[in-house]
């Protein structure tokens, strides 16, 4: 106990400082890549260590609020880690960091022209503050402020080598941003406003004091900034239209972390605020839009990238059905299978890089026989794909089943029309990764449609390439180690949420308990209950 | 808490303004109306402030501060003032790429949207 009392002030800000300070030194060492490179894993490798001791400091303790600069709780900066916000770091800084070393793995052996590489690791440093700032954060306004340093760094790093396709994906990108960010400004002013603080603790005591349409209605506002970010179902259109343009590391993290920290914002402030559930009702039919119309959206696509950011709006649906139940088996639920998507559509993500590496193309009109040409590709692909259509044993199955089973606890008609929705989507998901997986992985390339409109050299590889020059290169070679290696590292984390499931989903539970009760918050944030 | 009248009529003048001008498909005029409103947003901001005289830091017994504004939206506007700044500036730099490589700065649609939306026409000429 006393040891977690030293080392837990000490340590909570390092997610954002570490990154931060790495930022500023890659800056500085622009023109040295390797020894930038090794500044990036050091401190990505560092928020890792940090984050897994707080999640076991955390788990063991519970939550802990940490006065920044020593101000008392309302006025001074809160940062609060509790099981949840532990554990988002925790899985955030693990992708972060297998990313960045698959990034790391491509450039080295092709030496991508697009993806400048001096710029490229700082912003991605940024990018990590920013996810953690926003995890951490114990007030309103330091998550808008979180949100905003991510959003700045994705901003850099969607458009980054600012080729044509990626300024008209970034334009819409960065002006949709710009707008949530101005609805969320809107929601902190009507809050502020309502109830003089922006704490969330001890928003969570006014809020339920001031009068009920003050509060719901800053509280709808806040709610479809966060819905921007998360991509939930009328807000979600951006998504795959920005996403698919981006370098391929860059579309993992964005897929994986990204829209996760919307949803982490979500289940924060909704399960903090109105434990009751006012606004479930809506939740939940957001939830069951954005399931059935993003994975119909998946249906139609012919390139993967795009059809896998169509699921990935489909599965952010599940997310909300879990936090619009309300309950703490619905919130279980949602925890689990916020850690199984991002581990899952990261992978993904990354396995799509790899196709294109070794294609030539994303199209499924343009590309097959991959199974027969790298079988390793093939097994990367198949168990996540798998995984995320809910096939038995994987973890996509038992968050799936958590949430069915919440849903039936809750007995409510809409409950049940989700757990429909939820069956339905399931099975078009499996059918969406069938097709890619008999069109790109089954299919002979002579049978594709436009298979001989692929490109015979991969595109990405450029002339300062180390071992063969790219005119002469004839195929793209064997798959770079490091990118192999940081694949298989997500799928095994994939699977081993699957064989570790006891433990991850009790962690979930008691993160999902802390959470149904906002008494464990409101205690560890101010101390004492406030009097009313 | 007292609002002013003035104040409101302005923000609501500047979110309509700033609201048509995002609707526009030319990126510098989208760029004009998201600063519009984040004037508005800023406007609204401080007149969401607590009222004179109640600095949260100082404590609201402490009469010699009666004049104090509420610092805390101040605060807040300046942050935020700040981010558009930066964001806005990158808009700008965006715009005037986007203007170097098709000449124009319009956003356009989506191709593989448009793609797939046609697919179906392309593929079956005769429906």
């Amino acid at each position: 106990m006393t040891l977690s009392q030293d080392l837990l002030p000490a340590i909570v800000a390092l997610p954002v400082l570490v990154p931060l300070l790495g930022a500023a030194l890659t800056l500085v060492f622009g023109r040295r890549p390797r020894l930038q490179a090794m500044i990036s894993l050091s401190a990505l490798t560092t928020v890792l260590v940090i984050s897994g001791l707080l999640l076991y400091l955390v788990d063991r303790d519970g939550t802990t609020a940490v006065q920044v600069g020593g101000w008392p709780t309302p006025i001074g900066i809160t940062l609060v880690v509790d099981r949840l916000s532990a554990g988002m770091l925790l899985v955030s800084a693990f992708v972060l960091l297998l990313v960045s070393i698959y990034g790391a793995g491509q450039n080295i052996s092709d030496g991508d022209e697009n993806q400048p590489t001096s710029i490229y690791r700082p912003t991605y440093l940024v990018l990590t503050a920013g996810v953690s700032m926003a995890f951490l954060a114990g007030d309103l306004f330091n998550l808008f402020v979180g949100f905003e340093i991510l959003l700045a760094a994705s901003f850099v790093l969607l458009t980054v080598g600012a080729t044509e396709e990626r300024i008209r994906a970034g334009i819409a990108y960065v002006m949709v941003s710009m707008l949530s960010s101005m609805i969320f400004l809107i929601g902190i002013g009507l809050i502020y406003g309502t109830t003089g603080t922006l704490n969330f603790a001890q928003l969570a005591l006014r809020l339920d004091a001031a009068p009920s349409g003050a509060s719901t209605a800053g509280y709808a506002v806040l709610l479809v900034a966060f819905g921007i970010k998360a991509a939930v179902f009328p807000l979600s259109s951006w998504l795959p239209d920005s996403y698919p343009t981006a370098p391929a590391p860059v579309t993992a993290v964005f897929a994986g972390l990204l829209t996760k920290v919307g949803v982490y914002a979500i289940i924060r402030t909704n399960s903090l605020w109105f434990p009751d559930g006012t606004f479930g009702n809506i939740l939940l039919v957001c939830g069951l839009a954005t399931m059935v119309v993003g994975i119909l959206g998946a249906i139609a696509q012919t390139d993967i990238r795009r059809l896998l950011s169509f699921t990935l709006i489909s599965h952010i649906g599940y997310m909300i059905f879990g936090i619009g139940l309300a309950t703490v088996a619905g919130l279980t639920g949602a925890v689990y299978y916020v850690a199984h998507h991002i581990l899952v559509q990261t992978a993904l993500f990354l396995v799509v890089g790899l196709i294109e590496r070794q294609a030539g193309s994303v199209s499924l009109r343009r590309i097959g026989g991959l199974a027969a040409a790298s079988p390793l590709l093939g097994v990367l692909f198949l168990v996540p794909a798998l995984n995320l259509g809910g096939i038995p044993p994987f973890s996509g199955f038992i968050g799936k089943v958590a949430l069915l089973e919440a849903g039936a606890e809750d007995g409510s008609v809409l409950a049940w029309v989700l757990v429909a929705g939820s069956v339905i989507t399931s099975l078009l998901t499996l059918y969406a990764v069938a097709r890619v997986w008999s069109k790109a992985f089954w299919r002979p390339r002579a049978e594709a449609p436009e298979g001989h409109l692929t490109a015979a050299k991969p595109p990405t590889l450029v002339e300062d390439s180390t071992y063969v020059h790219y005119e002469d290169r004839t195929d793209p070679g064997r798959m770079p180690a490091l990118m192999v290696l940081s694949t298989v590292a997500l799928v095994t984390a994939g699977l081993a949420l699957t064989v570790l499931a006891g433990p991850t989903l009790g962690f979930a539970e008691r993160a999902a308990a802390d959470l149904h009760d906002p008494t464990v918050y409101i205690d560890a944030v101010l101390g004492t209950p406030e009097p009313r | 808490m007292t609002a002013n009248l003035f104040l409101l009529i302005t923000i609501g003048v500047l979110t309509a303004c700033g609201v048509y001008l995002l609707l526009e498909r030319v990126v510098s005029k989208m760029l004009l109306g998201i600063l519009l409103l984040s004037n508005a947003v800023n406007l609204l901001i401080l007149t969401m402030g607590g009222p004179d005289g109640q600095p949260p830091i100082l404590g609201s017994a402490e009469t010699a501060h009666e004049d104090t504004a509420d610092p805390l939206a101040q605060a807040m506007i300046l942050t935020a003032i700040v981010i558009t700044m930066g964001l806005g500036a990158f808009i700008l730099a965006l715009a005037y790429r986007a203007y170097m490589l098709t000449t124009t700065e319009d956003v356009v649609n989506d191709p593989e949207d448009t793609h797939i939306a046609t697919r179906r026409e392309r593929e079956d000429p005769e429906q």
